[in-house]
């Protein structure tokens, strides 16, 4: 399948680039690791006609802990998070998610700022994000902003709140408490397909052990990526128990939209998000609290 | 529509041509190179027969375009033989029987070419992970797996032994399955 035609610059500054958008606006796409977009050309579901190859800029690719907040390049590609010590170590949970990313070979290429800039519901990061809490840098034409995840994406598949001529170019993510885990578990068909279901979870506990911060992110069960809010809510000021955990899993089911495709009936995905919702939170709450 | 000049460089020797922006890598290296030891298996950057790499990183070369490899070292199947004698993997797939139809093998040496460079001595388990981005429809895997193993054995023990020896311990290995 070939793509239809379009010009191709390289962008040699993350100013370059934001200049380029400007210059090109709506018909202009950022092509970062390539391994969403460049399927979505061939199958000529995309067809823009400028493309800004960003994976010259030197500096994008870093994974770095500072003061109390993990900053990840936006061009850092997914098999730096698989083998990160510092990523392994004291966030088990982006390991969990980079690593059920696509396939090894796809993830040489596939970037973190590129997988949440998609905003497709069926990729692992936007749940994992919004379980974490985290915020991403967006760099225009007049400086940066930062903007929380949870008014990142809107309420269309596809769709997020940066503007035409912004650039994605860092994640923060909260660095750990002394008690604190999250995990990240989907159920797929083979290894490189989507999600049939994903569910992050991830925890902050007192030294009493009762919550004191809850995410709840879910993965390809509605049109957009999911934050379980009223799971979360209840969680707060609760202990993690067999009981707590099964009521919260009930309510972030209820929370999923799925709809019935080749994956399964919606019913079904419902269903698996209880039961990846209690594995979740059952491993969140094992790392959080001195065990894997 | 915009043309571009490129310089890649390819096991060893230099390349250079004008390319269409939407030209993809695997149609360059195919028709364009004449270098067809490189597959396309289903275009949708699933299966992973056009599997190259690009400055030593596996690489789906059905999901890059031409343009992007400017400037870039690239490895096909093409240049794992040396000098008439063929690359401890290819000796493997061929002594474990780790092919029937051939079609997936270019992909699957070169994933397993990857996985060797950064992991010399795997595990069964990795070794899977490892090549799980690349789909063989006709041997379950099993033979692939023992021709990477019989890779690494082979890869480690030649730092050490001579080529005599080397010879002899793929004789023993291959009468051994």
């Amino acid at each position: 399948m070939i793509p239809g035609s379009f010009d191709y610059v390289v962008a040699s500054s993350i100013s370059d680039a934001v200049s380029l958008l400007q210059q090109h606006g709506d018909e202009a796409k950022i092509l970062a690791g390539g391994q969403s977009l460049i399927p979505l050309l061939r199958f000529r579901l995309a067809s823009p006609s400028v493309l800004i190859d960003i994976n010259r800029i030197d500096g994008m690719e870093y994974i770095q802990e500072t003061d109390n907040v993990l900053h990840i390049g936006a061009m850092t590609r997914e098999a730096e998070l698989d083998n990160s010590d510092l990523i392994r170590e004291r966030y088990p949970i982006l390991l969990d998610t980079s690593s059920l990313i696509a396939d090894p070979v796809v993830r040489n290429w596939a970037t973190v700022g590129g997988n949440l800039a998609h905003a497709d519901p069926g990729n692992n990061h936007p749940a994992t994000m919004l379980a974490l809490g985290a915020s991403v840098v967006a760099v225009g034409p007049d400086g940066e902003r930062v903007i929380p995840i949870d008014e990142f994406f809107t309420d269309n598949s596809f769709e997020t709140t940066l503007h035409p001529n912004e650039i994605l170019t860092e994640i923060r993510v909260p660095a750990p408490t002394d008690r604190s885990g999250g995990a990240y578990i989907q159920l797929e068909r083979k290894v490189g397909d989507y999600a049939i279901a994903g569910v992050a979870a991830y925890v902050r506990l007192n030294d009493a052990g009762q919550v004191t911060y809850a995410g709840i992110g879910l993965t390809n069960v509605g049109p957009t990526p999911i934050k379980a809010r009223n799971a979360e809510q209840f969680l707060l000021g609760k202990a993690l128990d067999d009981a707590s955990i099964h009521q919260v899993a009930d309510m972030a089911a209820a929370a999923s939209q799925p709809t019935s495709d080749t994956r399964g009936p919606a019913e079904y995905k419902r269903a698996m998000v209880r039961t990846l919702a209690v594995r979740a939170l059952q491993k969140a709450l094992g790392r959080a609290t001195g065990g894997e | 529509m915009s043309t571009h000049h490129i310089h890649v460089t390819i096991n060893g020797t230099a390349y250079e041509g004008d390319v269409d922006s939407r030209m993809l890598l695997v149609h360059w290296i195919r028709d364009g190179l004449q270098l067809t030891g490189t597959h396309i298996g289903c275009d949708t950057t699933s299966c992973g027969a056009c599997t190259i790499l690009v400055d030593g990183k596996a690489t789906k070369s059905c999901t890059m375009f031409a343009v992007q490899a400017n400037g870039r070292q690239i490895m096909t199947v093409e240049g794992m033989e040396q000098g008439g004698k063929l690359h401890p993997l290819q000796e493997g797939f061929h002594e474990k029987h780790a092919l029937q139809c051939g079609y997936c093998t270019p992909g699957m040496l070169m994933a397993g070419l990857a996985l060797l460079q950064r992991n010399p001595n795997p595990s069964e388990h990795e070794i899977r992970v490892g090549i799980s981005g690349n789909l063989c429809r006709c041997t379950g895997y099993v033979n692939i797996v023992k021709a990477i193993q019989y890779a690494a054995e082979k890869m480690q023990d030649s730092e050490e032994l001579s080529v005599p020896a080397q010879v002899a311990l793929a004789r023993e290995a291959s009468n051994g399955d």
